[in-house]
């Protein structure tokens, strides 16, 4: 080969970019995110049912926020008729994070796992919740 | 033609993907097989044409010049263009890797009443520049779905790439510009006459492919959701050697995925490999140093000669005997 250093050089550099996914998580549990619904608010459901059903809003509820953002910023309505013909008010605050009031163990949980940051929370006020372990603070945006 | 058959190739495999996971189940393949035998035949494929092209001689000291070499003291060398050291060598490939200096040099030229006219085209280069660029952050946002957690620039990446703020999930600029850059490498290739007579089918086959890839991506993101929670369990599975298929995750993805596969595993094989190709290309990478270096051939083999005091011994009588002059006597 010629000029052999250069190119095994060249050759590692490709190398070490390409298996960087499969040496950076090597021997890391590969653990999925719980989100725990154990808030007072879901206790008291007789049927621990969201406002669509889960596959639904686990795929699908931020399209449905930017439904009910919509609905209630642009058209000033605040009611949402589910599927299944509940009626809801339209509120982040009020509506989903009255029942979802445990942001860091439920939405926060997720969302570190996948790297999303919703900036909804610059301007909305996510709920009061008790203070958590330092070590899990670190983690929330 | 070459279009045509590209196209309809690119549509056989979307269909693959579909028919094999919504009807015959086969997600473990799509999902964890064929991942796997891609990303392995993508780094073998791209090692051995490295190497290949690093056994490959070059014969001649071909480095192309486009400014004043290095010369007396008082002249001006223009060292990124006409490079005599290493160092110039280097700031010229990164011009070439990072910004494709010698692509913004392309110009045109067009019969204008009867008079061939040249004007400089800046098109394909800025195309290609908005291309390969949203290409690099889209492939690097997707780091995150093969780390936990994930490194904290991409926080950064992810909120400039979004700055926007359009709708939910956030619009990412990237991912549409990537499609659009790539529809006008296309069609630039059905319009303007001279690159259409040039086209093969192994131009328009990497254009249709990666095309496909960021349709299904989009579509994946903004319209037909899927588990994303579930596609990085899957994800994390491939890198971490411990393979699950989630259950619940949408076709659109396999059909992503799948299309990737293809694509990573077609690369070492096809023009794609340029990506490793442009740091070995001789034109590019050496330095216009032959006036004080001398290049040598590597194909050159010992010559056997026979000098004239060889020859002389050898014929020296009759030489002698026929008249002829001798050195030696
Ligand atoms: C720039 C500040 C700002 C940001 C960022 C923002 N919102 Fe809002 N949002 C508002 C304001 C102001 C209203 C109107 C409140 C009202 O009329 O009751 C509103 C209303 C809403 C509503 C309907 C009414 C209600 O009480 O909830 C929804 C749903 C909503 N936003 C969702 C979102 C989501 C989801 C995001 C993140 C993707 C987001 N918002 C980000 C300011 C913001
Ligand atoms: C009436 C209380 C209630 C309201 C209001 C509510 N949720 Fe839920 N949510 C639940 C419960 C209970 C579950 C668990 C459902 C299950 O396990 O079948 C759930 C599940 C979810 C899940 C799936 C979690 C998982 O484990 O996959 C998401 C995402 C979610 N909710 C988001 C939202 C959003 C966004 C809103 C506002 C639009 C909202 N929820 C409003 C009670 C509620
Ligand atoms: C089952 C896991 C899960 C839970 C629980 C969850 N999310 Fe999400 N959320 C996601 C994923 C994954 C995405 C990114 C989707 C994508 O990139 O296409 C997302 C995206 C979003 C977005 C859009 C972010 C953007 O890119 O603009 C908003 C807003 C959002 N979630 C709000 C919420 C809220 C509010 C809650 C809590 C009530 C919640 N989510 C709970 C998984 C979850």
């Amino acid at each position: 080969m010629y000029d052999g250093g250069k190119i095994l050089f060249g050759i590692l550099i490709f190398l070490a970019f390409v298996t960087f996914p499969f040496y950076n998580d090597i021997g890391k549990a590969n653990v999925k995110p719980e989100p725990k619904i154990d808030t007072p608010e879901i206790q008291k459901l007789p049927q621990k049912k969201c406002v669509e059903p889960k596959a639904f809003m686990k795929a699908e509820h931020m399209k449905l926020l930017n439904e009910w953002r919509d609905s209630a910023v642009r058209d000033g309505n605040r009611v949402y008729v589910a599927s299944d013909g509940k009626r809801y008010i339209i509120s982040l605050q009020n509506t989903c994070m009255r029942c979802h009031s445990n942001k860091k163990e439920f939405c926060d949980k997720c969302h570190n796992y996948a790297e999303v940051n919703p900036y909804c929370w610059d301007c909305h006020i996510a709920p009061k919740e008790a203070k958590i372990a330092p070590k899990e603070a670190k983690n929330e945006y | 033609m070459g279009a045509l058959f590209s196209f309809v190739a690119v549509i056989l495999l979307i269909l693959l993907a579909y028919v094999g996971v919504e009807v015959a189940g086969m997600q473990p393949i799509f999902g964890i097989v064929i991942p796997y035998a891609a990303v392995l035949t993508f780094i073998a494929g791209v090692i051995y044409r490295v190497i290949k092209w690093g056994r490959s001689p070059i014969p001649f000291h071909i480095p192309t010049t486009c400014g004043q070499q290095k010369s007396l003291p008082w002249i001006k060398q223009n060292k990124l263009e006409n490079p005599s050291s290493s160092t110039g060598v280097i700031g010229r490939m990164a011009l070439e890797v990072f910004l494709f200096r010698s692509l913004f040099r392309l110009s045109k030229s067009e019969l204008r009443d009867g008079r061939l006219a040249y004007g400089s085209d800046k098109w394909l280069w800025l195309a290609g520049m908005a291309f390969h660029w949203s290409f690099l952050i889209v492939l690097l946002r997707h780091i995150r779905f093969f780390a936990t957690p994930v490194p904290s620039y991409l926080n950064l990446l992810e909120s400039l790439d979004g700055f926007l703020q359009v709708g939910v999930p956030r619009l990412f600029m990237t991912g549409i510009i990537l499609l659009l850059a790539v529809t006008y490498l296309l069609l630039r290739r059905f319009y303007i006459p001279q690159v259409r007579y040039i086209s093969l089918t192994s131009d328009y086959i990497p254009l249709f492919l990666i095309m496909a890839v960021a349709s299904t991506g989009i579509l994946m993101r903004y319209f037909f959701k899927v588990d994303i929670v579930g596609v990085k369990e899957l994800t994390m599975g491939l890198v971490s050697f411990n393979p699950t298929i989630p259950k619940g995750i949408g076709v659109i993805f396999y059909i992503h995925i799948f299309l990737i596969s293809i694509l990573f595993a077609y690369f070492p094989f096809s023009k794609l490999v340029h990506m490793g190709g442009v740091f070995l290309s001789p034109t590019r990478n050496l330095a216009n140093n032959s006036r004080m270096v001398r290049h040598i051939n590597p194909w050159n083999y010992p010559v056997k000669f026979h000098s004239y005091e060889e020859y002389e011994e050898e014929f020296r009588k009759k030489m002698k005997d026929a008249g002829i002059p001798v050195e030696k006597e």
